[in-house]
This record gives C-alpha cells, sequence and structure tokens, in this order.
C-alpha cells in the first residue's frame, strides 16, 4: 500500500505540474479562453444543462454516450477475442490450417479497417443492417488479430521440458491443454487482450465518425468541434471522456488479469 | 613475501536485508603478492565473489580497509588496474569480437592503429586470429569466452579479476581453456595477479599458486592451501600424485567447513 | 562455428537469390490466391459494389487516375512523416532524460503507458482548432503525439536493457558517463528505437487518414475516402485506400531497409 503510494507520487506530481504549465502559459503569454479554457471552466461545464437548460447535465449526457461507446467496443472486444481465441486453439491442434489460414489471417491486418470504417458503416447501413452491427464489426476486427497471435504464442510458451513432463505421466492431450497449455499462456493471452481493448475503443469510436451516426462519445467529439465557439471547453471534456473510456476498459482486462493470473 | 599487491585488512562486509543484516564477509585479513595466481573456492554464500567484488571497487566493504598497491581500490579502478572476466562473456553484441577487444583501449583514449594492433596480437593469443570481424552470437561459448579474456588482458592491467569464468562451459572446453590460461598469464608481460573463484576443486589446485577455502555463514577464509606443482604446468599435472594429494586437502578443507556451519 | 565457412562471392549471390524466393514465395502466392478468391467471391455472390467492389474494380478506377490518387496520397503521408519524425525524435529525447533523471522516468513512464490506453485519434479536432483544421500541421500535431509514447516507452527501455555485467565492465575500466551512454547504452537501445519506429511507420499512416476524417484540405486522402464513402462510390474510396497501403507498406519498408543498414550485426540472426 505505502509502496503504491509511493510509485503514484512521481505521477501525481507530473500531472500537477503540467495543469500548472496550462494554466501558467494562459497567465504568460495570454493564450485566450477561447483556444484554451481555464481548467475550472472545464469543470464548470460539466454541471450545465443541455439543450437550452431543459435536457440533463452535460456530464450525464457525456457519460451516456460514452457507455454507448464502451457498450459497442465491448461488444467488439467480446466477439473478435473469442474468435481468436478459438481460432489460435485451431491453429495450435491442426497446423495443417494454420499453414493454410494464417497468411490471411496475417494478411487481413493489412487492410487498415480504421481507414475503410465509414465504408463498412455506409455500406452495412445501406444493406438494412442496425448501426451498430458496423460499429461491433470494427471493433472485433481490430480485437481478434492480437488475440489470435497472442494466445497461439502463450500455447506455444510451455517448454519441451514441461511438456516431456506431462508425457512422462501419460497425460491426455486434454489434461496437458489444461493444466500446462492453458495456465502458460495467461500472461500472453492477457498482453494481447490489453493492446485489443485499446483497439477496439478507438474501433468504435471511429466508426461512430460517418455522418448519420447519433450516439456515442465520437458523435460528442464531432458535435463539440462543431460548435466550439460557442462553448469550448465542451469538446475538452469530450476528448477528456475518450481518454478514459480506454483507460478504464484497459483497467478492466488488467484488473481480470490480477484476478486470474495469481503470480 | 614481496610487497603485496593487494591487501585486505580485517575487512567485513554486511548487507541489508529484507530480514535483517547479512554478513557476507567477516573479518578477513588476506595479503596477496603481485604476479601470483589465487583461487577462491568455498560453498555458494561463502562470499568468494563478494571478496572479488571488493577487491574491483564494485562494493565498497562495511569494517576494515582494501588496499590496492597501496591505494583505495577506487582510485586502483580510475588507474585502470583491473580486467574482469565475469561467467558469461558479457561481449556486445553490435561489435565485432576485434572490435570488442578495443574496447576497454577505445574509452582509455588509445590511438586508433594502435588499439587495432594490439587488439589482433591478443586475439592470436587466444587462438581467436581469424575471427576478429565475426560478430558474437557466430562463435562458440567457448571461444566468447576467449574473447572475453583477451579483452580484460587488452589494456595489460595488473591485476585480473575472474569470476568463474569457465563455469557455464563443459568440461573437456574448461580443461583446455585452463591450460590456455596458464600460458597467457605465465607470458603476458607484465604477469597480472589473477584472482579466480570457482566452484571447481581441480581447476583451483591446477590453476593457482595458493587456493582461499572459504566457508559461509559468515563468510571468512578458512585455510589458505599452498600448491607448490612445478610450472609451467601441464596435461600431464592432472596426474601427478602431488596434484591428487593436493586435491584432497582442499576437499578435506572444505567437508571441514561444512560440519563446521 | 558459422564463421568458419566462407563462400565464394558467386555462390553467395545465388544462395542470396534462392533464399529470397524461398522466403517470398509463400505470401505472393498467399495473394494472388486471396486477390483470386475476393474476386471470385465478389462476382459468385453478387456482392453489391457500395459494400465491396471486387479487386480488378478497383484497380481500373485507380488506372483511371492514378496521379491524382498519388498525389492526395503524398500529401497525407509527407503528414504521417513529418508527424513520425517530430514525435520519434521527440520520443528519443525524452526517453534519454529519463534515463539521465530517473524522477523524470518515475512520473512520465506510467502516463506514457497509460496513454496506450488512450484513443490519441480523438485530439484530431482539438488539433484543428489550435493548428486549423484544414493545415497540415494539425494533422502532423497529431501523429506526433501517437507515436511519441509508444517512442518513448521502447527506446527507454532499450536504453535501461543493458544487463548489471556489462554496465560493472563499463565501470570496471573507469568510463566516463558518455562512454557507458554512446558505446553501451545507445547500441543497447537500437533493436528497441526500430521496433518503435516499425510500430510507427504502420502506425503513422492510417493515424494521417484517420486524422483527415475529422476534418482536412480536400486534396488529402482521408477527406477523399470519407466524401466518396458518404456517396456511395466506394470504387473510388477503395482506391484510395490501396493508395494509402501503398504508401503505407513503402514507409514500413525503409524503416526496415534502414535497420538492416544500421544494425549489421542483426541481419544474420534472421538470415534463417
Amino acid at each position: 500500500m505505502v509502496t503504491a503510494v509511493r510509485r503514484m507520487l512521481p505521477v501525481v506530481g507530473l500531472v500537477a505540474v503540467l495543469l500548472l504549465i496550462w494554466e501558467g502559459s494562459k497567465v504568460l503569454f495570454g493564450i485566450s479562453d477561447q483556444r484554451l479554457p481555464h481548467l475550472g471552466d472545464i469543470v464548470t461545464t460539466m454541471f450545465t444543462r443541455t439543450q437550452g437548460g431543459n435536457g440533463p447535465l452535460l456530464l450525464v449526457q457525456m457519460l451516456i454516450n460514452a457507455w454507448a461507446t464502451l457498450r459497442v467496443a465491448m461488444g467488439g472486444f467480446f466477439i473478435g477475442g473469442l474468435l481468436g481465441f478459438g481460432l489460435a486453439l485451431l491453429f495450435m491442434r491442426m497446423p495443417i490450417l494454420e499453414r493454410g489460414l494464417m497468411p490471411y489471417v496475417i494478411g487481413s491486418q493489412t487492410v487498415p479497417i480504421l481507414a475503410i470504417a465509414p465504408m463498412v458503416v455506409v455500406g452495412l447501413g445501406r444493406m438494412g443492417a442496425e448501426p451498430w452491427v458496423a460499429k461491433i464489426f470494427v471493433a472485433a476486427y481490430l480485437t481478434f488479430f492480437p488475440v489470435t497471435i497472442g494466445m497461439l504464442r502463450g500455447l506455444r510458451s510451455a517448454s519441451p521440458q514441461s511438456l516431456d513432463l506431462m508425457r512422462s505421466y501419460a497425460a491426455s492431450s486434454l489434461q496437458t491443454f489444461w493444466k500446462l497449455r492453458l495456465p502458460a499462456s495467461l500472461p500472453y493471452l492477457f498482453a494481447s487482450l490489453k493492446i485489443a481493448a485499446s483497439a477496439s475503443v478507438i474501433g468504435a469510436i471511429v466508426a461512430e465518425l460517418p455522418s448519420g451516426s447519433s450516439e456515442g462519445i465520437g458523435v460528442m467529439i464531432l458535435n463539440a468541434a462543431q460548435f466550439y465557439n460557442s462553448r469550448p471547453p465542451a469538446l475538452y471534456l469530450a476528448i477528456l471522456v475518450a481518454g478514459l473510456i480506454g483507460v478504464v476498459f484497459y483497467g478492466l482486462v488488467a484488473l481480470a488479469e490480477r484476478l486470474i493470473v495469481k503470480r | 613475501m614481496d610487497t603485496p599487491i593487494i591487501e585486505f585488512e580485517r575487512v567485513s562486509k554486511i548487507y541489508q536485508g529484507g530480514a535483517g543484516p547479512v554478513t557476507a564477509l567477516h573479518d578477513v585479513t588476506l595479503r596477496i603478492a603481485a604476479g601470483e595466481f589465487i583461487a577462491l573456492i568455498g560453498p555458494s554464500g561463502c562470499g568468494k565473489s563478494t571478496l572479488m567484488r571488493l577487491i574491483g571497487d564494485l562494493e565498497q566493504p562495511s569494517n576494515g580497509t582494501v588496499r590496492i598497491k597501496a591505494k583505495t581500490p577506487d582510485q586502483a579502478r580510475r588507474d585502470r588496474d583491473y580486467g574482469i572476466v565475469f561467467q558469461s562473456p558479457v561481449l556486445y553484441d553490435w561489435r565485432t569480437i576485434r572490435k570488442n577487444v578495443e574496447l576497454p583501449l577505445e574509452i582509455m583514449g588509445r590511438p586508433k592503429d594502435q588499439r587495432r594492433q594490439r587488439a589482433m596480437e591478443l586475439l592470436k593469443l587466444v587462438g581467436l586470429g581469424d575471427f576478429g570481424d565475426a560478430y558474437p552470437h557466430q562463435l562458440s561459448g567457448g571461444m566468447q569466452q576467449r574473447a572475453s579474456i583477451a579483452r580484460a588482458l587488452s589494456f595489460a592491467p595488473s591485476i585480473l579479476l575472474m569470476d568463474e569464468p569457465f563455469g557455464a562451459l563443459d568440461e573437456i572446453t574448461r580443461e583446455r581453456l585452463q591450460l590456455e590460461l596458464l600460458s597467457i598469464w605465465w607470458e603476458a608481460e607484465p604477469r597480472p595477479t589473477v584472482i579466480f573463484v570457482t566452484h571447481s576443486i581441480p581447476e583451483a589446485v591446477f590453476l593457482a599458486d595458493r587456493v582461499v577455502v572459504m566457508s559461509p555463514r559468515p563468510g571468512r577464509v578458512q585455510r589458505v592451501v599452498e600448491v607448490n606443482l612445478a610450472r609451467p604446468r601441464a596435461f600431464e599435472t592432472r596426474e601427478d600424485p602431488q596434484f591428487f594429494a593436493l586435491v584432497t586437502e582442499v576437499r578435506e578443507c572444505l567437508r571441514a567447513t561444512e560440519t563446521a556451519g | 562455428m558459422q564463421a568458419t565457412t566462407v563462400s565464394t562471392p558467386a555462390v553467395r549471390s545465388t544462395d542470396q537469390v534462392a533464399k529470397w524466393f524461398h522466403i517470398l514465395w509463400p505470401p505472393v502466392l498467399t495473394f494472388l490466391v486471396a486477390i483470386a478468391l475476393w474476386e471470385g467471391a465478389v462476382w459468385l455472390f453478387e456482392i453489391p459494389i457500395y459494400l465491396l467492389p471486387a479487386p480488378s474494380q478497383i484497380m481500373a478506377t485507380f488506372l483511371e487516375r492514378p496521379w491524382f490518387l498519388l498525389g492526395i496520397g503524398m500529401v497525407t503521408f509527407s503528414n504521417a512523416l513529418m508527424g513520425s519524425a517530430i514525435g520519434c525524435s521527440l520520443g528519443v529525447l525524452v526517453a534519454i532524460f529519463c534515463v539521465r533523471w530517473t524522477f523524470v522516468a518515475d512520473g512520465l513512464l506510467p502516463l506514457a503507458v497509460a496513454a496506450s490506453a488512450v484513443p490519441i485519434i480523438a485530439l484530431s479536432p482539438l488539433m484543428g482548432i489550435w493548428l486549423g483544421s484544414v493545415s497540415a500541421a494539425s494533422k502532423i500535431g497529431v501523429i506526433a503525439v501517437m507515436t511519441f509514447f509508444p517512442t518513448l516507452v521502447s527506446v527507454y527501455a532499450g536504453l535501461i536493457s543493458p544487463r548489471a555485467d556489462a554496465l560493472l565492465l563499463m565501470r570496471s575500466y573507469a568510463a566516463p558517463q558518455r562512454d557507458v551512454f554512446l558505446k553501451l547504452r545507445m547500441p543497447a537501445a537500437l533493436p528497441f528505437l526500430f521496433n518503435a519506429l516499425r510500430v510507427c511507420a504502420t502506425l503513422s499512416m492510417i493515424g494521417a487518414v484517420v486524422a483527415e476524417f475529422f476534418g482536412g484540405p480536400r486534396n488529402a486522402l482521408g477527406v477523399y475516402i470519407k466524401t466518396q464513402a458518404g456517396i456511395l462510390r466506394t470504387r473510388e474510396a477503395w482506391s484510395a485506400i490501396m493508395v494509402a497501403c501503398l504508401y503505407g507498406l513503402i514507409f514500413y519498408l525503409v524503416i526496415v531497409l534502414i535497420e538492416r543498414w544500421v544494425m549489421p550485426w542483426k541481419q544474420r540472426h534472421s538470415g534463417q
């Protein structure tokens, strides 16, 4: 506990210094509120009402939209994660399949899904799919690749000696999987899940950018940017919340790792 | 004894561990003459590596004084009195073998052609004359360790500190390198003082003028065994009855430390 | 003892060709098969063109106006290049600071790791407001931030990677700090630096395209893709994406080439 506080101290210190620079540079260089609002203004903006004073608090609205984005990211993460996990198992069991399909798995990443996200959204929308389908597709696409690669590497990480040991016990391949390969692969799996968590949030946000989307933090960012002149702090708040979504999701995966992988 | 090059005067080393202080070395007094070959032997935890690291100024004593050529170890290090060989070769993998041997000379600011000539000389001496342009990963473990010996000798240090240098090698390579090390040391001009840490009793006896037997908890010098085998030593030395007698003596000595501890 | 097997230059060059052929043919074949499958699937299942055009259509669209597409690709690519140049150099500089003054590292590195979880692309509109939404500067700014953090984390890990033995060796030579840095830490960090650069090469080109989704000059890839996709001219959008991939690939390959040239000792490792 004490060590955790001691480790956080320099981080908190640095953040404090950065915030000081923020306010200090406003004073020193005379940066207008229009370009760089006061930190206090960003806080007070959270508690202003939306829709001309009749809607919910801005912070509440932001969080509702953040939840919409996080939901999409989690959905895609879940589907992509399962797919990646399944592919890795399949590839480990059947090396023939790996030799045949792995190049396509790797090749799939040469298509920059983020760049084609607008087309996926518009195209799938035209086919009559719900908007969330395309968003989840993008997030899942970004998730499955790191998970496949990480999990496969993890499943292969058991040392030859430990495999020989299992063999000497005449352990079945299922036993070898549960007692050796799976536990050995967990650190690798979680390393890739953490990468995937951030990627799926980015995917969800970018998939919200094409015109026509109605909810999500990406939409909030676009709106706040459009009406920046009337209320600058809102954009800062939206970006802050977007960052928060990434950190929260990453944190959840890291927490799951803590609970599952006991070292 | 001649004027000692290394002097330990009632030296102790205490580490502050998580479970209270640990005495790694207790009240060691030892004198080593210039040009001597000293082997340090003992079970793990007896402080033999600590002793070596105190000489090399890689650590500082808690009590007592260490003198190197009547100087502090720190001063001796600044005067470049030490060549070090670790258990792993610690060659920089982005440098060719020759450039690795040149490294200390570069740091000491020697001119380029002199560096190069000296490195080639030493590589020939350790039998790596043809491998100057190879990268470390292209050499076997034994060859890498030879290169690291050449690097340690490149600036002709007066003291050579060797921390289980052959510990990671197979027995056959090991015996060959022991012989090579002796001939390199014997022919080196000026002949360095060698402090050689080892786990192997025959290795200690075969190489050293004196074997310092150490005992653990707390680490201290148990006995110093004089090795009166003729030099230069050869392959046949290992078959000499006197060699066996000395090996047995050191072994008995080590067993006594066990029963005592 | 590979070093003893010295081969004549002639033998070596044919060896080299055979080796490259051996490395290259599976991916090339896979690529061709994938293109054929894609083409076949589009015709066979009559996939609507607004969803996924066939490779032949994309190529044909590209060939209608190759110079236009390569030109707007260059605009976006130069942003990616400038941004990563700035972000990566700053990353290296700050990493060096972190090694010299460890309290900076204690504060900054946890933040830099956290930054990898943050969708930095969301900064785009803000950069647009600070530096002008259609200006190149705002895109360069986003890419710089995007590449700064991974470079910092990776290069710092490289600079502190030398093991205790290697540092003690330097100590035994009474080497000055400058030598420890130039002869040990820097070369040890090079493989880490190039890992980061390769990641950044991929990241920055896609990042530059996506940053333009938030707004940018009309003659840039991202804006072109977004507007064409918006009016369901998918072939045009896909041909622009092809151009983005091309530039990204070139960027990546240039980094790999520099890497081979700068780190000759690694080259023979990967020669298998």
